[in-house]
């Protein structure tokens, strides 16, 4: 079995510290609609210069590097216990070279591992065994700021007036960009699944932020929710941080899932501005980052 | 730019107003959820015994936080190994959680200054106009930015509490931040809140 270990940790050095231009595009989009002098437009001044210094200097763009999830596809030739141990060693090295901050904390007695190798979930690894030759590794750090603001709704919701369609899903989601505020480091971008049970609809409201901010939705149906909600969301004015202003949410994500009848769960994963994601292809001898 | 040294005097908070930028200078404690908890509950409400080193570490912290701040942050940090830390990443940590606590804090320490991300509530808005203080935010997220305004790690304590948890004591230079709760009773977060449930109670056509 070939031994991944330092390009797995090389990725995690990348997704720390060197933010996709996908994401770097649309910040510097959304400072442009701020105005002048105010709060929000010094924000994003802010976050912009330190997406760049975090990438001159390698270092982490956020001090929280969250919970790393990898989602790894792989063929038939690969042992998946083998490739968890080359990713968790990666995690634990990546963490001694300062690209992630010691993260994990066991919830019952309050100790942190110093290397952020916690229990199976931690880090979180998702394995797909798939008929391609080709290894691709997705990993996405994501904080717990923003983790904290991601809210589940089962509709319908009475409150909101959210039935058990689209219009119900419009409704919870911009509640929860209300709820959230700018606690989730807004300009944020939403992963909204719905359907599915409690546990494995907040999984694909995760995976769903996969999709680069420049790709539409396939599903029309879903593609015109996800430009709705963006604009609607934007309509709220919280803006950066909090501060009051154009730009509230960077994107919106959206899946379906299948629900069982009883149940209709919308999931709404917050994730901060600073959206860490690198994917890493590996395809014979050939190691490619993206 | 206002600049601000700490300590803190009540004449310099009441000087400050919501939307001011800041660039603070001088000694400061890194402290979030644990630090927050046992505080309260060591030497506050005194529900729990100081034990261990609890009481030097209070003795430590004291004539730091009177007229000090304290800032919401588990930073990355260099030189774990040699005890020759240095900070690589610093950004706030959202500081809602610490609304249990926060009042006290300051009213018990005379503390001045909260740093964080996300803004607080009424109790610590409250505690804002009464120690005076205020609540200085600054941007989640910019964490290899703000951590070139930490020019020095004096020391660390509650190293049990692990890395981002622990209270590292810092001395900072223009290190950047808005006011968003002043001790004139405003907050930004309270009005931005307002203003998006407006919004938010129309595009969603609820009572």
């Amino acid at each position: 079995m070939r031994d991944l270990t330092n390009a797995l940790v090389e990725l995690i050095r990348l997704a720390s510290t060197d933010l996709s231009p996908d994401v770097e595009t649309a910040l510097i989009a959304a400072r442009e609609r701020e105005t002048q002098r105010s709060a929000a437009r010094g924000a994003m001044d802010s976050i912009l210069r330190n997406v760049t210094l975090a990438r001159e200097n390698s270092t982490p763009i956020c001090q929280d590097t969250g919970t790393p999830i990898f989602y790894v596809k792989h063929s038939r030739d690969w042992s998946t216990r083998a490739l968890s141990s080359q990713i968790r060693e990666a995690t634990a090295r990546a963490t001694t070279h300062t690209y992630l901050r010691p993260n994990a904390v066991d919830a019952i007695s309050g100790v942190n591992s110093g290397n952020n190798l916690g229990d199976n979930a931690f880090p979180t690894i998702h394995f797909d065994e798939m008929d391609d030759e080709t290894l691709t590794v997705d990993l996405m750090l994501k904080g717990g700021g923003c983790e904290n603001v991601g809210a589940q709704y089962s509709l319908p919701n009475t409150a909101l007036g959210a039935g058990r369609d689209l219009e119900g899903v419009r409704k919870v989601a911009l509640d929860a960009v209300y709820k959230a505020q700018g606690r989730g480091c807004a300009p944020g971008i939403l992963g909204i699944a719905v359907g599915g049970d409690r546990g494995s609809s907040y999984a694909a409201s995760k995976e769903v932020l996969l999709r680069k901010l420049s790709e539409p939705n396939p599903i029309e149906e879903l593609d015109r929710l996800e430009e709705r909600l963006k604009s609607e969301a934007n309509q709220l004015g919280i803006g950066p941080m909090g501060f009051g202003g154009e730009t509230t949410v960077l994107g919106v994500r959206i899946c379906g899932m299948h629900r069982l009848p009883a149940s209709y769960f919308v999931s709404v994963s917050y994730m901060c501005w600073a959206y860490r994601r690198r994917r890493m292809i590996v395809r014979s001898e050939e190691v490619i980052y993206e | 730019m206002i600049a601000v040294d700490i300590p803190i005097d009540d004449e310099t908070i009441r000087e400050l107003h919501v939307g001011d930028s800041v660039s603070l200078s001088g000694v400061l404690i890194t402290g979030r959820d644990a630090v927050h908890k046992w505080m309260v509950e060591t030497f506050i409400a005194r529900t729990r015994k100081a034990q261990g080193d609890d009481q030097q570490v209070y003795d430590m912290l004291k004539p730091i936080l009177d007229g000090g701040a304290i800032y919401h942050c588990g930073p990355v940090v260099a030189g774990l190994d040699s005890a020759d830390y240095r900070f690589v990443a610093a950004g706030p940590t959202t500081s809602i959680r610490e609304e249990p606590y926060q009042p006290d804090v300051m009213r018990h320490f005379n503390l001045k200054a909260v740093i964080g991300k996300g803004g607080m509530g009424e109790n610590t808005l409250a505690a804002c106009r009464e120690v005076p203080g205020v609540y200085l935010h600054a941007i989640g997220g910019a964490a290899s930015l703000i951590a070139q305004s930490v020019r020095k790690v004096r020391g660390v304590h509650k190293m049990d509490f692990g890395v981002p948890e622990a209270i590292w004591v810092i001395e900072v230079q223009d290190f950047p931040a808005v006011v968003t709760m002043d001790s004139h009773g405003n907050s930004l977060h309270a009005d931005v809140a307002a203003q998006s449930k407006v919004v938010l109670e129309n595009l969603i056509g609820a009572d």
